[in-house]
């Protein structure tokens, strides 16, 4: 019975890992929208293309932020979660 | 040419062993104490030993040693760039000395204004050491920056400097701007804590994503050649087939790239919210409102004496 919930915790703990990171996609389509305008505005105007990519790597990197909240969940969940979790579920069994 | 003397080149010599010797020392710490892994283990940083406090336990862990040893390191480099500076530069170390202080004062000046040239300093030895931490996994050690208790010191000094700047105006301006729309005053207080969480998490979980895929590549990649090899009779089975390469050319992506936008991303939203917390205008409003209220004081504390000794 042990060996089943512990099986239990560790699966649902990898399925919640892989659900959290579709947060994957958000980022994408935005980081994926900004450097379209970006070289669209390059295209338009040359001569501004170091304020530009500054400008863009900036923005990418806060579009990326929740993509990287997900990250850290799934790595606690992969790495921090079932140990604390079979911890718990050993110590209330006894 | 003119000869250098041989106290100079001591020092010189001094200074470059100051700036090897951290590393060497964090590479024979690492070999010494890490447990022994087949290089597929994703672990934390290691700790060394814990210091009883009363509180809680103070762990020493190879993060803080390694981000101490980038810190002198950057200082013997430091010290090692500035040594035997003259007013007409005869080292190619001060060309290079000059421009890095040049680069690093006209992008302070660029995205803060003139009020904050005196943050050059600041801004670029938290761009050095974010960099250097990042770079320090090329020599296969733990980058503190993969820690996410060192970032997130980085970041809660920069919300210090942010609430300083902000309370700069008088505590009931802070207070007031916090009710801009009233409604949403819980909202705002939330988005002023979030700034130090989100650029910690930036920070910490770019470079660690960037170890994990490095391992999961290389682990697939052992799995790969021993598939393709694992046949084969002695030695010939664990030639690492597929593991030439490969590897090197993600770290190129994963490890320099990525540290080092990281360190310049940091560095630019430190700056950008340290120069939008502090309102210019009101702040030297304020301050000439406060010496006129001075000067009427003391104009009428004057013409008072003044009564009273014609009296």
């Amino acid at each position: 019975m042990l060996e089943l919930a512990i099986g239990i915790i560790l699966g649902c703990c990898a399925l919640g890992a892989g659900m959290a990171m579709i947060a994957g996609i958000g980022p994408g389509i935005g980081e994926g929208n900004a450097v379209a305008r970006a070289c669209e505005a390059i295209g338009r105007q040359p001569e501004a293309k170091g304020s530009i990519t500054s400008t863009l790597f900036v923005g990418c990197a806060i579009a990326e932020t929740t993509g990287l909240y997900a990250l850290v969940i799934a790595i606690l969940l992969i790495f921090v979660a079932p140990d604390m979790l079979v911890n718990i579920l050993t110590s209330t069994l006894g | 040419m003119n000869k250098v003397s041989r106290k100079f080149l001591t020092v010189d010599i001094l200074l470059i062993l100051g700036m090897i010797l951290p590393i060497l020392t964090a590479i024979v710490i690492t070999v010494l104490f890490s447990p022994p892994t087949d290089g597929v283990e994703i672990t934390g940083a290691l700790i060394f030993f814990t210091i009883p406090m009363p509180i809680q336990d103070f762990p020493i862990t190879e993060a803080q040693i390694n981000s101490a040893l980038v810190m002198i390191s950057i200082f013997c480099l430091c010290l090692y760039m500035t040594h035997g500076l003259k007013e007409n530069p005869e080292l190619k170390r001060q060309h290079i000395a000059e421009m890095i202080v040049e680069k690093a004062e006209a992008l302070v000046k660029d995205n803060m204004g003139d009020h904050f040239s005196g943050f050059a300093p600041f801004i670029a030895s938290i761009l050095a050491l974010s960099a250097f931490s990042s770079l320090l996994s090329l020599f296969g050690l733990f980058p503190p920056t993969s820690d996410l208790n060192i970032v997130a010191g980085w970041a809660i000094l920069v919300f210090a400097l942010i609430t300083y700047y902000k309370l700069k105006c008088g505590p009931l301006n802070y207070a007031k701007s916090f009710a801009d729309p009233p409604a949403l005053a819980p909202l705002n207080v939330i988005s002023e804590v979030a700034t130090p969480v989100s650029m910690a998490l930036r920070h910490y979980g770019n470079v660690l994503s960037g170890t994990v895929i490095g391992v999961l590549i290389a682990t697939a990649l052992q799995g790969l050649s021993h598939l393709a090899l694992g046949w084969a009779p002695g030695f010939l089975a664990d030639i690492p087939l597929f593991q030439v390469g490969l590897p090197a050319v993600l770290s190129i992506y994963f490890d320099v790239f990525s540290g080092l936008l990281q360190a310049y991303i940091f560095a630019m939203l430190t700056m950008l919210y340290v120069s939008g917390a502090f309102n210019v205008d009101l702040y030297l409003k304020l301050r000439a409102e406060k010496k006129k209220k001075k000067e009427n004081k003391r104009n009428k504390q004057y013409n008072e004496n003044k009564v009273l000794e014609e009296k």
